[in-house]
Order: C-alpha cells, then structure tokens, then sequence
C-alpha cells in the first residue's frame, strides 16, 4: 500500500497540481483579458468601457458568467442534441490542453515532449472540430453558414501556419519547445526571420476567428455565425476557448519568435549598464514570458478596434495567392542559406 | 509498467467501440464523428508505443486534414441515407462474402503469429529504437536520403491528387466579376474622375 | 521508453481535467438554472420566418476543394517537418532532395493558379 502511495499517489498529485496551476491561472487570465480586451477597445473608441461591476469595472467577467450560468440553457428542437453539447465542450477542451507543453520558464513545462511544436500544431488543427460540430449541430441557416466559412478559412491558413513553423524548426533543429526558447539566446527569430513572423501573426489572427477575418462571426450578416443558437454556459464555454486560444497563439508567438522566457535586457545592447545582471538574474523568466504574451494580446486587440473586416474572397486570396507562396519560398530560402553558410544546428 | 498497460487497455478499448459505432450508427455525421475519435485514440496507441512522431502526424493528417474533409463530404452533401439503405439487403452476400475472405486472412495472420517461428525474434524486432533527438530525427535522417526514390514518388503522387482534383471539381462560372486589385491601385484620377461645369439652371 | 511515456502522462491528466471541467460546466448550467423550455422558443432562429426548407442542403463545390488542396499542402508540411530538424545530418544531398520534391509540388501550385482554382468568386 505504501508503495502504492509512493510510486503512483504522489506523482499523479504532483502532475494534478501543475495542470490545476496551469488551468486555475488560464480561466482567471481568460476572465481578464476579455474585460482588457473591452477596455482596450473602448480606450481606441474614446469610450471608458465596462467600469460599474467591481472597481474600474474589474469584475465585469465575473458578473457575465454569473449571469450566463442562471441563464437557461436552451436546446434548439431541430438540432442534434450529443453533438450539440459536444462541440462547445471540445472547443474548450483543445483551447486548454494546448497549454500543456508551453515553456513558461527554463525547466517549468509541465510535459516537455520531444516533438512539442508537433503537438502545438496538431492541437490547434483540431480547433475547427468544434466550430463546425456546433455549426453542424445547430441546424440553423446561421450557424451553418458560419461553420462553413470558418472550416475554410482556419484550414487554409493552417498551410501558411505549417510552413512559417518549419523555418523556425530549421533554425532550431529540434521540435522541443524549450530547445526553441535556448536557440534564441542569442538574437530573438523575429530579427532574422521577420517577414515570416508578419505571416505567421496575421495567419493566427485568422486562426483564432480574430477581426480583421472574423467573418465566421460577422455579426452583420450572420448574427453570431457557428454560435447563434447557444446559450448560457455552452455559450460561455465558446468564449472561453476562444479567448484561450488567443492566448495561446500570443504564447506560441512569444515562443517560437519573441524568446519566450528570456529577458529582453540581456544582450549587448543593455549589458553594460551596471547592475543588469542582478537585474536579470532577479526577474524569474515566467514574469518576461507573461509579459510577452499579453503584449501581444493588446496587439491583437488593437487590430480588432483599428481594421475593418476582410471580405472573403480577399481573404482566400490572401491565405492561397501571397501567404502560402511566401511561407513555401521562406522555406527555401532560409534552407538554402543556413545549408549555403554552413550555418544549420546540429551539423555533422 | 500496470499504467502503461491501463492506459493501453483505456485507448484500445475506446478505439476498438469507436471503430464498432463508425460502422453501426445511423447517422453518416456520427459515423465521421466516432471515426475521428478512432483516429485519435490509434494517435494515443502510436504515443504508448514511443511513435511520437506518427502519433503527431495522425493527428495533424488524418484528424486534421482528412477527417475535416469527410465531415464536409459527410455533412453537407445531404445524401438521403434511408433511400441508400433500402438496397442494403441485396448486396449482402457479395458483403459477407469478402468479409469472410477478410478475417480468414486475419485469421492466417494472427495463427502465423502466434504459432510460427521463434516468438522472442518478433518480440525483439517490435522494439522501438531510441536514437537521440527523438524519432522524428530518425525518420529524417534516411527518409530524404536512402530512400529518396520513395520520396520522389510521394511527390508525385501528391502533383497528381492536386491536378485530379481540379479536374473533377473546378467548374469556372462565366460572367462573374473578379476584383483586380492592381488594376484597382492603378487607377489614375485622370480615368476616374471626370469634372464637368455645368452652368446654373440648365442640368447635365 | 519509458521516461518518454511520462512526459505524455501530464497530458493524459490535462485531458482528463479539461474534459471534467467542460463537463461540469454545461451540466452545471443545467442544473442551476431554471428550464422551461417551449415550441417556439426551441425554433431555430431565422429573420422571424420559420425556416424554409432543410439547413444541410448542397452547397458549393468550392468548399470541397479547399479542402482537398488542404490535405495536399498539409501532407507537404508533415513531410517538412522531420527534414527541417535533420538538415544538419543528411546535408546537401537531402537539401536539394527536398528541393526537387517541392519543386514538383510547385508545378501543381503554378497549374492551380492558372486554371483558376484558387479564385473565390
């Protein structure tokens, strides 16, 4: 029985407390970041925002899932009710599970699988599953159109996605993402790689549903799109997975181009100030990592106030006809020199 | 080592129904739906047996790409299934014919298996090699290189899958207006704009 | 092998956590919450009218397309993937392999472009 306790209890204890310190932290950021993101907007419209639950407005999250979970739940009759409830629960389900091999410190990863970007990449494809289930399941006009639009465009800009991570790989030569991390100590990869981190930025904006490319949602013309027909907390769970998965594709960023936990003040261009090495040293990395990843949350929420939407033959075109040729030639490219300058990792 | 073998048992079993439901339900959409929770639990397989890389790329390929693409078949072609049902008796005997064919095959392969030849060998060769940097390097290192001829002809086949299906199902409409957007940036005022006086009082 | 298991059993664990969470989440709405449910609050919603006909009807062939061309481009990446962390290794050889294989692809890229099939009208 001992033996029980000390080989299986306390580990599985142990893990079960990193993917609470992981989930606990996600929910309460995702609350957050959706009152930053009305802020924000409301900031960039010269309005003040929600600013009466709480102080400044501060638990205006609060007070909406509270309300939404009083909120009757309400089924349509036409639709096909296990799907139904499936789907939001999947989006929720794949927004979370991602985060389990982020990098968030040197060492603190809760899985550090050796193909972690494969897993990033396989994760965030599965994303459309729960968009077209509920789409599918709602069987409304709606809702089916807007699953439509959006199966179409997450996958054609998965492509650009794809290859945009392949010229990271070939400058990291390893799919760990915390071997990612340590290959930038040197320069951040937006330096040497910035066009592909414009593609890549852009194609998570249309990834994640985000304006300028939420034509899934399209409230002038679709209602809600995939999610017209939800309510109460399957609604809530929408948001929910959403706003995670923003988050996440901000940490992939930070991840794979923005240096993840290094410091931004430990290079030679702040090294000779006296007293930057102490600073470094006292700053733990997972304070530069969340402060790269809600930075580039308010960028993601500046486009949204500032861009008016794509339409979706210009969206086609721009995934298809200028990101897939560009991401595909980036490849070569980047091959083409690392192997011309004898400069690839892990050389023989 | 017990949760290696629980979590076998977890993954098989739930690949194994799901595998059972694709074929039995009604519905063609759950019929999708079960496959790809087959697909994923036969990723999870793959990951129990150290194929991590394969693990991925079953996710990536087959849930990712391929299954999305038989959902959209599946859920948008509308076919009325009662209808393609009702034909379902008279195929049976051609049916149960090359089911039968098929598990007396599976059946000459297990019976090899387990009865033939020295078990230890096969045990032996079912290990998976540990190389450094993880499998996906190892499948790199021979891939674009002892087998390069292989690879060529993945190529291929992907060139002809692409042109195959364009040929099916690209239909170009006539009459339909396309935006040109360098024609759009080139415009000049001087074709676009046109200034007219008109005197007061008298109209165009 | 083994310790390579482990790493995924935090993931197994995340799953199961995540799957509990979402559970309880939908069931706990409906068990909070006041039900009372009718006809025509249960209708789909559509501009007031009752809806016409059937949603899942046909629709553009276009779609399906996409879709396919996805597969082809996505099976492109995967095999990217285990070359790009073995360029060090396999060289210029496996370079100029990849280049040819690409190469190919392109051919299809170039014809799709031509014939259009990339245009959303």
């Amino acid at each position: 029985m001992a033996d029980f306790i000390d080989v299986y209890l306390i580990p599985f204890l142990w893990i079960l407390g990193g993917v609470l310190a992981i989930v606990v932290p996600l929910l309460l950021a995702v609350a957050y970041v959706i009152y930053f993101d009305r802020k924000i907007w409301a900031a960039i419209h010269l309005r003040r925002g929600p600013n009466v639950v709480g102080p400044w407005g501060l638990l205006q999250s609060f007070a909406d899932g509270l309300k939404l979970l009083l909120k009757e739940t309400v089924v349509p009759s036409g639709a096909n009710k296990g799907v139904f409830f499936i789907a939001p629960m999947l989006m929720f389900i794949v927004a979370a599970v991602a985060w389990a091999v982020i990098p968030f410190d040197e060492g603190l990863v809760l899985a550090d699988l050796n193909v972690g970007v494969l897993y990033l990449f396989a994760i965030s494809s599965l994303g459309v599953y729960g968009i077209i289930m509920s789409g599918w399941a709602s069987n409304s006009r709606y809702a089916f159109l807007g699953a439509l639009r959006s199966a179409a465009q997450m996958v054609s800009y998965e492509v650009s996605i794809g290859f945009v991570i392949v010229t990271v790989l070939l400058c990291v030569g390893s799919l760990n993402l915390s071997d990612v991390v340590m290959a930038q100590e040197s320069a951040w990869f937006f330096i040497p790689l910035f066009p592909v981190f414009v593609i890549f930025f852009i194609s998570a904006l249309a990834e994640t549903n985000r304006p300028p490319f939420d034509l899934p949602e399209a409230e002038a013309e679709l209602v809600a799109g995939y999610q017209v027909e939800y309510s109460s907390l399957t609604f809530a769970l929408f948001w929910l997975g959403e706003y995670a998965s923003v988050l996440l594709m901000c940490a992939m960023t930070t991840t794979l181009f923005f240096g993840g936990w290094l410091s931004p003040f430990d290079n030679f261009v702040f090294n000779w100030i006296p007293g930057m090495d102490a600073f470094n040293e006292f700053v733990p990395g997972v304070i530069w990592f969340l402060l790269k990843t809600f930075f580039f949350f308010f960028i993601f929420s500046w486009v949204k106030a500032s861009v008016p939407r794509y339409r979706y033959d210009q969206l086609m075109r721009l995934g298809w006809k200028v990101f897939l040729p560009v991401s595909l030639a980036a490849v070569i490219i980047v091959a083409g020199f690392l192997v011309g300058f004898d400069m690839l990792p892990n050389a023989a | 080592m017990i949760l290696h073998a629980l979590t076998f048992y977890l993954f098989a079993a739930i690949a194994v129904a799901a595998g059972f439901m694709v074929i039995s339900s009604r519905n063609p959409v759950h019929s999708v739906l079960y496959l790809i929770l087959a697909f994923f639990t036969s990723a999870a397989l793959f990951v129990l047996m150290a194929a991590e890389f394969l693990a991925m790329i079953m996710l990536i390929v087959y849930i990712g790409a391929v299954a999305v693409l038989f959902l959209f078949v599946v859920m948008m072609l509308d076919i009325n299934f009662v209808e393609l049902r009702k034909g379902f008796l008279q195929y049976l005997p051609i049916g149960a014919l090359i089911g039968v064919i098929l598990a007396i095959e599976l059946i000459f392969i297990v019976g090899t298996w387990t009865f033939g030849g020295d078990t230890t060998l096969v045990a032996a060769t079912a290990q998976p090699m540990v190389i450094e940097g993880g499998n996906t390097e190892a499948i790199g290192r021979v891939l674009y290189t002892d087998y390069v001829y292989a690879f060529q002809a993945a190529g291929i086949i992907l060139l002809v899958a692409m042109i195959g299906a364009i040929v099916l199902t690209h239909r170009s409409r006539p009459g339909v207006k396309k935006q040109n957007i360098t024609e759009q940036v080139h415009r000049s005022p001087t074709e676009a704009v046109e200034l007219r006086d008109i005197p007061p009082g008298q109209g165009i | 092998m083994e310790e390579l298991l482990l790493e995924y059993l935090p993931i197994l664990i995340f799953l199961g956590v995540a799957i509990v969470l979402a559970v309880l989440f939908v069931v706990g709405a409906l068990l909070v919450a006041k039900q009372n449910p009718d006809s025509e609050k249960l209708s789909p919603y559509e501009c007031g009218f009752e809806p016409f006909e059937d949603t899942r009807g046909q629709f553009d062939v276009r779609f399906y397309l996409v879709a396919i061309l996805f597969i082809i481009f996505d099976l492109e990446v995967a095999f990217l993937f285990p070359w790009a962390v073995s360029l060090g290794t396999i060289g210029l050889f496996g370079f100029w392999s990849m280049v040819v294989f690409l190469g190919v692809l392109t051919v299809g890229f170039i014809y799709e472009w031509k014939k259009g099939a990339l245009e959303w009208e």
